[in-house]
């Protein structure tokens, strides 16, 4: 059975990209279970995906703990414990990373034993970010080496079908050209086989100890906890202000965020905290005189 | 018939489309809102000929749902984990009207504290209600039993509300081959509904669902209304003969694997079944007779047929995804008043695993069953077992300690 995780955010196509790789698994002949798990949905926050296929029916479901493959489109949920992109992951583990860092580099940052190759860097138009599950399920496809290139593109036609006909050949473009990029890596990965259940460490279970309602309640008892989780990490675009078509209507920037991250200074300028806006646009879409704009996070910080 | 690959939540959806459903009353929840959604394209684009309609609460999409039911169309709704505790109050009420509809649950653990994870507690607190409640393993089976239930609740020795099972994200979030069966051969299956006498129309004023004052006319009711729900397990096991000559596939009250010369088998509902059954595959493997058996129904509570498949075996390990606070596990307390007094009857551990999405391990499955062995061997039961690692314990304790520095560093006027 091929076990396959993919990780990303939320906008990053990610959810897609499991579904791409499913229906391309099935075309071939292969059971498939294919499942994006994520917490509220929201733009941004961690989430990852599950791909499982065999030639038998699957029984096991849930997470993937001891996966073949395991794709990384946003090199920052390396370091994000939650994210659990490191889990169950051992010297016969593939990753792919999305990074404009070499494999060297993120096999010694995180001590990897297994082979490790990057993506095709992304193009920094707007476009591009959200197609990096197209490019995830591209590069993917043609590591695990049982799916044709004209499987592939059949599935996207089918799970991308709904968002348009455009959409269709961008995802197309960016997931052919990810399978070509990666031909040096065809059947780099194998299907993988679980230890005998005579072999396995037992659990290591523990008596849950009784402690008093004033330990056990799910009670913070401060305000102001959310200071402490800095969402602008969330953002994969950033509005950007254009001051010289700004026209210090604040009012409306500031009204209209959903975060309240938006406020004037003195002379009605709107002043973003981006430790805090998640990148959600409505701004840049509000605006009456096109003075936001939105920049792909990591290009905006290299135009800077 | 087509195979396709859907999530749960689109095979509750065509078993709506299946059943030609007239009517749905729905609510969004997470994780649920998928099911309605599918209804709501299709009921768009003309590929369902249904009045579908979002109510202002799950407490009045029940009350609309068994209202429309009560007119003699067949209606479909679907909620999950608050919002069947929010109707809690109108599930008991229109059961005893005998007007029967399907109610998909996508289950999801209860407030507090708040989670989107799977677990039972949300359809177990259904449990007394007059509804009857199917419990799915698998997509396919989330599709075929919505078809069943329809079958089921109409039969007029049945006539009650049947609640559909299905995990969240397990099931509802999750793609897995689904056979999509051709309209007519549902139709064959499950003919267009023959109300009869259930026919509330306007202008023709009837009464339905009365008050009766005094407990002879209440427990009259009341108790029909338990051998109704009795009465469905032998309708069960018709329909499940004739959902297989006409849709093939097989669905019977209990499900047994590799349980026949088996000596211990795990016991649970839903789709971590599917997980347990990997592992008895693997248990067989090194040499161990370790088997799965999984009650389809919880009400009607399928006695015979579960006393029939564990006469033989000498532990069961209940794993119980909910948890009745200040008891234990639900499915294990059901089984110990099923098999007490039975001769021979086996040991029986109780396990309480799978909380608010939690998963299950395959080495725990594998430990599940050598603790469950050894109880068996000894002829006593073992106190019950949370499933909770170490490691769990350790990030609770993180939490709290950030929860705990924050608050000092809050006292102390250090931050905002």
């Amino acid at each position: 059975m091929y076990r396959i995780r993919l990780h990303g955010r939320g906008g990053q196509g990610i959810k897609t990209a499991g579904r791409i790789l499913g229906s391309a698994f099935f075309a071939e002949g292969f059971e498939v279970q294919d499942a994006p798990r994520y917490g509220a949905e929201r733009r941004g926050a961690p989430l990852f995906a599950t791909v499982r296929a065999a030639r038998q029916p699957i029984a096991e479901r849930g997470e993937i703990l001891q996966p073949d493959l395991v794709v990384l489109a946003d090199e920052t949920l390396a370091a994000v414990p939650a994210a659990g992109v490191l889990a169950g992951v051992d010297a016969r583990t593939v990753m792919l990373i999305n990074s404009s860092e070499s494999p060297d580099t993120w096999r010694a940052r995180l001590a990897l034993g297994g082979s490790v190759h990057t993506l095709p860097p992304a193009t920094s138009d707007r476009a591009g970010e959200r197609l990096l599950g197209a490019v995830c399920a591209g590069a993917a496809a043609r590591c695990v080496g049982v799916i044709p290139r004209e499987s592939l593109a059949a599935a996207i036609r089918e799970e991308v079908l709904v968002m348009g006909p455009g959409v269709v050949e961008a995802t197309l473009e960016r997931a052919l050209w990810a399978f070509d990029c990666l031909a040096a890596q065809a059947g780099c990965v194998a299907e993988g086989r679980l230890e005998a259940a005579a072999d396995w460490k037992p659990p290591d279970w523990i008596e849950l100890p009784f402690e008093d309602a004033r330990i056990s309640a799910p009670h913070i008892h401060a305000a102001g906890t959310s200071v402490e989780v800095r969402t602008g990490v969330w953002r994969t675009f950033r509005p950007e202000l254009r001051s010289e078509l700004c026209h210090h209507c604040h009012w409306i920037c500031s009204t209209f965020c959903p975060d309240g991250v938006i406020t004037a200074d003195t002379g009605g300028t709107p002043v973003i905290d981006y430790d805090y806006c998640k990148g959600c646009l409505v701004c840049v879409a509000v605006c009456p005189h096109h003075a936001m704009e939105a920049v792909p996070e990591r290009g905006g910080e290299a135009a800077a | 018939m087509r195979r396709t690959l859907l999530t749960g939540n689109a095979a509750a959806a065509w078993g709506a489309r299946l059943a030609q459903v007239d009517y749905v009353p729905s609510f969004p929840i997470t994780p649920q809102t998928e099911i309605i959604e599918w209804i709501g394209v299709w009921a768009e684009s003309g590929e369902m000929e249904v009045r579908a309609v979002t109510v202002e609460s799950e407490h009045a999409m029940i009350t609309a749902a068994a209202a429309a039911a009560a007119t003699g169309v067949r209606v479909f709704s679907a909620t999950s984990s608050q919002g069947l505790l929010y109707a809690m109050e109108m599930l008991y009420a229109v059961a005893g009207w005998r007007a029967p509809f399907v109610l998909v649950n996508v289950s999801r653990g209860v407030a507090t504290p708040v989670t989107l994870g799977s677990d039972h507690d949300d359809v177990f607190a259904a449990r007394d209600s007059g509804f009857l409640q199917l419990h799915c393993a698998t997509v396919q089976e989330v599709l075929d039993t919505v078809l069943i239930a329809y079958r089921l609740g109409e039969d007029p020795r049945v006539r009650l509300p049947v609640l559909v099972n299905l995990d969240g994200f397990y099931l509802s979030f999750t793609r897995e081959p689904v056979w999509i069966p051709d309209a007519d051969a549902v139709a064959g299956f499950l003919p267009s509904f023959d109300p009869e006498n259930v026919r509330f129309r306007a202008s023709e004023p009837i009464s339905q669902a009365v008050a009766v004052l005094g407990g002879g006319a209440y427990s009259y009711f009341r108790y029909e209304m338990h051998l109704a729900a009795e009465q469905a397990l032998t309708v069960y096991d018709e329909i499940a003969d004739a959902f297989e000559s006409a849709l093939g596939r097989r669905h019977p009250a209990v499900e047994t694997y590799r349980s026949d010369d088996a000596e211990v088998v795990f016991f649970m509902v839903g789709s971590f079944a599917t997980k347990a059954r990997a592992a008895v595959d693997r248990l067989r493997d090194a040499g161990i007779a370790v088997g799965l058996v999984r009650p389809r129904l919880l009400r009607p509570y399928p006695l015979s047929a579960l006393r029939r498949a564990l006469a033989h075996v000498r532990g069961v390990a209940v794993i119980d995804q909910n948890l009745s606070l200040g008891k234990g596990g639900v499915l294990h307390t059901e089984l110990c008043s099923a098999l007490y007094g039975q001769r021979e009857a086996p040991v029986i551990a109780s396990f309480i695993g799978g909380l608010g999405g939690r998963d299950i391990a395959d080495e725990e499955f594998y430990e599940i069953s050598a603790v469950t062995r050894k109880a068996a061997a000894e002829g006593s039961a073992p106190a019950p077992r949370l499933l909770y690692r170490e490691s769990e314990l350790r990030e609770v304790r993180k939490l709290q300690r950030v929860a705990r520095v924050e608050r000092d560093e809050l006292a102390s006027g250090r931050k905002p």
